[in-house]
């Protein structure tokens, strides 16, 4: 974990207005932002923990705990929306027995809200890696996720 | 100077001859993160093997949007001396006859054909672009979008690209700005600012360094214009942000990006090296001693962040804070307090098109007021869904029935969604206004950045409402205790109603609420939250008062005022809802009409979806008299 974070920060200055572009290479290279990191940045920077985690927490990008394997994104923008998309939503918390935002305990899936995916015409749509599910109903939940991983 | 030009313009167009042999044909695949989506990179794999299979000759090009999402993939086919022939809803398989049939052979497969573009195509296939998706557009913004490879600039060059950069460079900066005054053009982002006076505004205060941004955070929940832009024609939004450097005096622009756009950034990082290395960016452009550089900052997901000062807040590495009234404009005090020009993608990217074109020229297009064009994301409830691009002043109604080819599976129409969570819906007797910035902010709506989502009788206006507010709710940076507590009480409210615990007073609530987030809002965030919820309560009173008055939900959506019931008489008992719910409520055997145990149904919707369309044994109910009898497990009494 120490020498991903160390080789994430490798190319920076250490210039106050670096934070978040820190925090986006941590977390690419890690999938989430360990404590360590915050503690790292905030040295490199010469800033203290507390802004670095004040600035972090803002953004809904960023994640302070390891995340599944797979993310499963549902889109809910407006037309998702409009289109049944939370009933989708319900159907794969319900499979995954987790709650928006959450990770399965076995840390394969963790499912997310997003905003539009640029796919409206398929709407509702769920993403899973590159791949993206369109016209859903909720019964295909199952498949998403067995789609997504060969091992469900 | 524009010598200089004129040899790279030279070059360019040398080196596509050699690039390109038009000798052969071309195959065009839409490749834009819709067209990705719906298996475009499968397609262009197919093909590719295919004709190395055929050792048959022909170009394969993947370009950007455009625009008919709803036809995707989309390959388009020219052939020497032919038009070009579009197919849709292309899979691997269909490429493969495609290529067989008409790349290598003369069939055009009138039968997988979606129509030609131009003149002189086959009798028996469509022209698109006299048909109802195009006759009513005019691309002027997205005229690149699906037309060229987005990462060749000399295709851009080729199409008039960096002329209207090299025309300006040789312009007094004072003249610019009178070209854009002269245009009208009015800022894409939202608001619909004049550009013009928002570049002078920057050129006047005497500064060591100022800055351009391009705003391309594309906040709206329902949108994708932007995006498509940017993968589609990256060098004219570039292109457009280096004359807005030149005119202001700025040598530094910053490129503001959604996160969740990974496609967007590659081409943008592609366009930026590429115009980099003709001396179009960089060091002393074309000879002319001017500097200009452009970084990319990624957003990290803060819908806040869209607004100017956020914005800034965001680059110098804080939290996306609007900053406190009394605040200084941007225009003056702005990124590390220098003077800053911050404009939307597809405000930069017509610049250079009014500057080689001519303000005459745009002011022909659109309205008096709002001269030009817009785009819109046109989704929801719509047969055709896309990317458009019409002239300002185009009645509403012609981009519904015509481009959007109506409403999803013949359902009647209930209202038109502009402007994202900042904007308002538009009922039936309102279709045939004007789009253009005026005449939608008076109706109670906006034109916003061009999401337009249509919405059919099968939504519901409450939960619209509601959907956008729990947006904003999420989204205030929480400064403002009005904008704060005022959509958190204000979401309440409608949580309350849509799950049949509103309460005679409540719309009265709502519109008090409004008022007061209205007042005491320092940012435009919640200045403009209220609106989704004002234009439904304006349009749509009788919706709220259904749910409030007699816990009906007229579209059958809200989950806590409707149950679903399966009819006895109608029943075949066929078993499939049973087998199909996923929480065992639904009892029943051979022969014997299904029921649903009320307690144990959740309202997932799957046995409404299951129960084959011949029968529509499974029906949903709502109301006091059918919730009131649901829980006495007596539903069938009613
Ligand atoms: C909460 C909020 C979010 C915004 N989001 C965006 C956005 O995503 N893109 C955008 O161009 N403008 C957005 N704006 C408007 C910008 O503040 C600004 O007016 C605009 O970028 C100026 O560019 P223009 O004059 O070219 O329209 C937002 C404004 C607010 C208050
Ligand atoms: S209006 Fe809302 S989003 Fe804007 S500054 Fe105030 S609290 Fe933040
Ligand atoms: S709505 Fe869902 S939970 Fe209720 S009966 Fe039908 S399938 Fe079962
Ligand atoms: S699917 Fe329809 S017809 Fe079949 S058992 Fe269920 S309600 Fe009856
Ligand atoms: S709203 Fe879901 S893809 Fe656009
Ligand atoms: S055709 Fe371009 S996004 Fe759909």
């Amino acid at each position: 974990m120490q020498e991903q974070t160390s080789k994430a920060l490798s190319n920076f200055e250490g210039k106050p207005n670096e934070v978040i572009p820190m925090l986006q290479a941590v977390q690419d290279e890690t999938g989430y932002l360990p404590e360590e990191a915050i503690r790292d940045i905030a040295d490199l920077i010469g800033i203290p923990e507390s802004k670095v985690y004040g600035t972090a927490t803002f953004y809904s990008q960023f994640y302070f705990s390891p995340r599944g394997k797979h993310s499963i994104k549902v889109c809910l923008g407006t037309a998702c929306h409009v289109r049944g998309g939370m009933q989708v939503m319900d159907a794969l918390e319900r499979e995954l027995g987790i709650k928006a935002g959450e990770t399965t305990a076995d840390f394969k899936f963790n499912l997310e809200r997003v905003n539009c995916v640029g796919s409206c015409a398929l709407a509702p749509v769920v993403m899973v890696g590159d791949n993206v599910f369109g016209r859903l109903v909720p019964k295909q939940a199952k498949e998403v996720l067995e789609k997504s991983d060969p091992e469900v | 100077m524009i010598q200089k030009f004129d040899t790279i313009e030279k070059e360019a167009l040398e080196a596509l001859e050699k690039e390109q042999n038009n000798d052969i044909p071309q195959i065009y695949v839409g490749c834009a993160t819709c067209g990705n989506a719906t298996g475009a990179q499968s397609v262009v794999q197919t093909i590719k093997n295919k004709l190395k299979k055929e050792d048959f000759k022909a170009e394969i090009k993947e370009v950007g949007c455009i625009g008919m999402c709803f036809a995707e993939v989309l390959v388009d086919v020219i052939k020497p001396g032919q038009p070009r022939v579009s197919y849709h809803g292309v899979t691997p398989e269909i490429a493969e006859e495609i290529v067989e049939s008409y790349v290598i052979n003369d069939d055009h497969r009138p039968d997988l054909a979606l129509g030609y573009f131009g003149e002189g195509g086959p009798e028996d296939v469509e022209r698109i672009d006299a048909g109802d998706v195009f006759k009513n557009q005019q691309r002027v913004i997205l005229k690149n979008c699906g037309v060229i490879d987005p990462e060749n600039i000399n295709e851009y060059i080729a199409r008039g690209g960096y002329r209207g950069l090299a025309e300006a460079l040789e312009m007094k900066q004072e003249d610019i700005i009178g070209v854009l005054k002269d245009s009208g053009l009015r800022g894409r982002g939202g608001a619909g600012f004049p550009a013009g006076r928002k570049w002078e505004s920057c050129l006047k205060p005497q500064a060591d360094q100022k800055y351009v941004i391009c705003n391309a955070d594309e906040g709206d929940p329902g949108a994708f214009m932007d995006r498509s832009v940017l993968e589609g024609d990256p060098h004219s939004v570039i292109e457009g942000m280096i004359i807005a450097g030149y005119t202001i005096g700025s040598s530094k622009g910053y490129f503001y990006v959604r996160a969740e756009y990974p496609l967007a950034i590659k081409r943008l990082r592609r366009a930026i090296a590429q115009a980099k290395e003709k001396n179009l960016l960089g060091e002393n452009i074309l000879g002319t001693g001017f500097n200009f550089e452009l970084e990319i900052f990624q957003g990290a997901g803060a819908f806040v962040c869209g607004e100017s000062t956020a914005l800034v807040m965001s680059i110098e590495g804080n939290r996306g804070w609007p900053k406190p009234l009394p605040r200084p404009r941007t225009t003056e005090e702005g990124l590390w307090g220098k003077p800053t020009l911050l404009n939307n993608v597809k405000t930069f990217s017509v610049v250079p098109q009014i500057l080689s074109k001519g303000a005459e020229w745009f002011r022909g297009i659109g309205t008096e007021g709002s001269p030009g064009t817009a785009v819109f994301a046109l989704t929801g409830k719509i047969n055709r869904s896309g990317l458009i691009e019409v002239p300002m002043g185009i009645e509403l109604d012609k981009i519904i029935h015509e481009i959007g080819g109506g409403i999803l599976d013949d359902r009647k129409f209930k209202a038109v969604q502009t402007g994202g969570p900042s904007g308002g819906c538009l009922p039936e007797d309102k279709l045939h206004l004007s789009v253009d910035f005026d005449t939608l902010l008076e109706a109670g709506s906006m034109m916003g950045s061009g999401g337009m989502v249509v919405i059919d009788e099968t939504t519901c206006m409450v939960d619209v409402a509601r959907y956008f507010l729990d947006f904003t709710f999420e989204e205030s940076c929480g400064q403002c205790v009005p904008c704060r507590q005022g959509t958190q009480q204000m979401l309440e409210v409608l949580n309350d109603i849509c799950e049949g615990r509103g309460r005679e007073g409540d719309i009265e609530h709502l519109l008090e609420l409004g008022d007061a987030i209205i007042k005491g809002s320092i940012c435009g965030l919640g200045q403009t939250a209220p609106n989704p919820v004002l234009s439904t309560i304006q349009y749509f009173q009788d919706e709220y008062e259904a749910h409030i008055k007699d816990h009906t939900c007229p579209a059958l959506v809200c989950k806590n005022l409707i149950v679903y019931h399966i009819d006895e008489e109608k029943c075949t008992a066929c078993g499939r809802c049973r087998k199909a719910c996923p929480v065992e409520a639904i009892s029943g055997e051979k022969k014997v009409p299904h029921k649903i145990d009320q307690e144990l149904c959740t309202k997932c919707g799957i046995c409404f979806q299951e129960c084959p369309e011949r029968f529509s044994a499974v029906e949903r109910l709502t109301g006091k008299e059918n919730l009131a009898a649901a829980a006495r497990g007596r539903l069938t009494d009613v």
